[in-house]
């Protein structure tokens, strides 16, 4: 099944909503880029109050969605982390430091439009 | 009888059904949504590393209840090439497949008790525990 990725003004809008295996991520991954690159979006909110647990392989994909939209031109905010979340990744030893995140789906967009400049 | 459940680790969708088990076992024994997330992840690894490393190989989820003290343990299994340094795989950040070199350490930190045995040529297998506070 393939994660939805909407489309709202110049933005694109992901809610990841079920528990990802490897091949889903990898789409996802895709997808996304693919997305971009049609809509000319500049920014990206993937919003993940869903997840309940990330592993270093969903960590190294969430990290290179980051870096790939960044050399295509556009800005991603992660948003939603659950604190069992964050305590896990980090006790993985995964920090994602370059990433931008936020609390919610509302300050990622805040975010966002801070991060574009308008 | 101590319960315990097997999943035979042999393509991606086992390492998802790996950490379902693991995930209802911690629900089950009490355990709260942290140590819930530190063990499903720490399942999520270790299945990972007998997929990409051995090909196939299984993990079994058991509880424990040793002097009144109740634990979930993870038995990691496999016949792939071992490990020559155990050492080397316990550092952070090295990795032989392009991942993060997270899995092995990180899940030692995830869990409580964790032992890794290696033998090259025969297999690996990692017993990695969690306890109940």
């Amino acid at each position: 099944m393939r994660i939805p990725i909407l489309k709202l003004y110049d933005c694109l809008l992901v809610s990841i909503q079920w528990e990802l295996d490897d091949v889903t991520a990898l789409q996802f991954q895709e997808d996304l880029l693919h997305k971009i690159h049609e809509t000319s979006a500049n920014g990206v909110v993937i919003d993940i109050t869903s997840i309940d647990f990330i592993d270093s392989f969903i960590a190294k994909v969430l990290g290179d969605v980051f870096s790939m939209s960044k050399l295509m031109g556009a800005k991603v905010v992660i948003t939603g982390i659950q604190p069992a979340v964050a305590i896990t990744l980090i006790e993985l030893g995964i920090s994602l430091d370059d990433v931008l995140t936020a609390l919610d789906l509302e300050k990622g967009l805040e975010k966002l439009q801070q991060e574009l400049g308008d | 009888m101590e319960f315990q459940s097997c999943v035979k680790i042999i393509n991606e969708w086992d390492i998802v059904a790996a950490r379902q088990l693991g995930r209802n076992v911690a629900k089950e024994l009490g355990f709260g949504t942290v140590d819930q997330a530190r063990i499903t992840t720490a399942i999520s690894e270790l299945a990972r590393n007998i997929y990409l490393y051995a090909g196939q190989g299984s993990v079994s989820i058991e509880k424990l209840n040793i002097n009144g003290k109740s634990g979930l343990k993870i038995i990691a299994e496999d016949q792939g090439p071992g490990i020559e340094d155990i050492r080397r795989v316990m550092e952070d950040g090295y990795t032989t497949s392009g991942g993060l070199g997270a899995g092995l350490p990180g899940a030692k930190r995830l869990m409580d008790d964790f032992d890794i045995e290696s033998i090259p040529g025969e297999g690996t297998k990692i017993i990695a525990t969690k306890w109940l506070r």
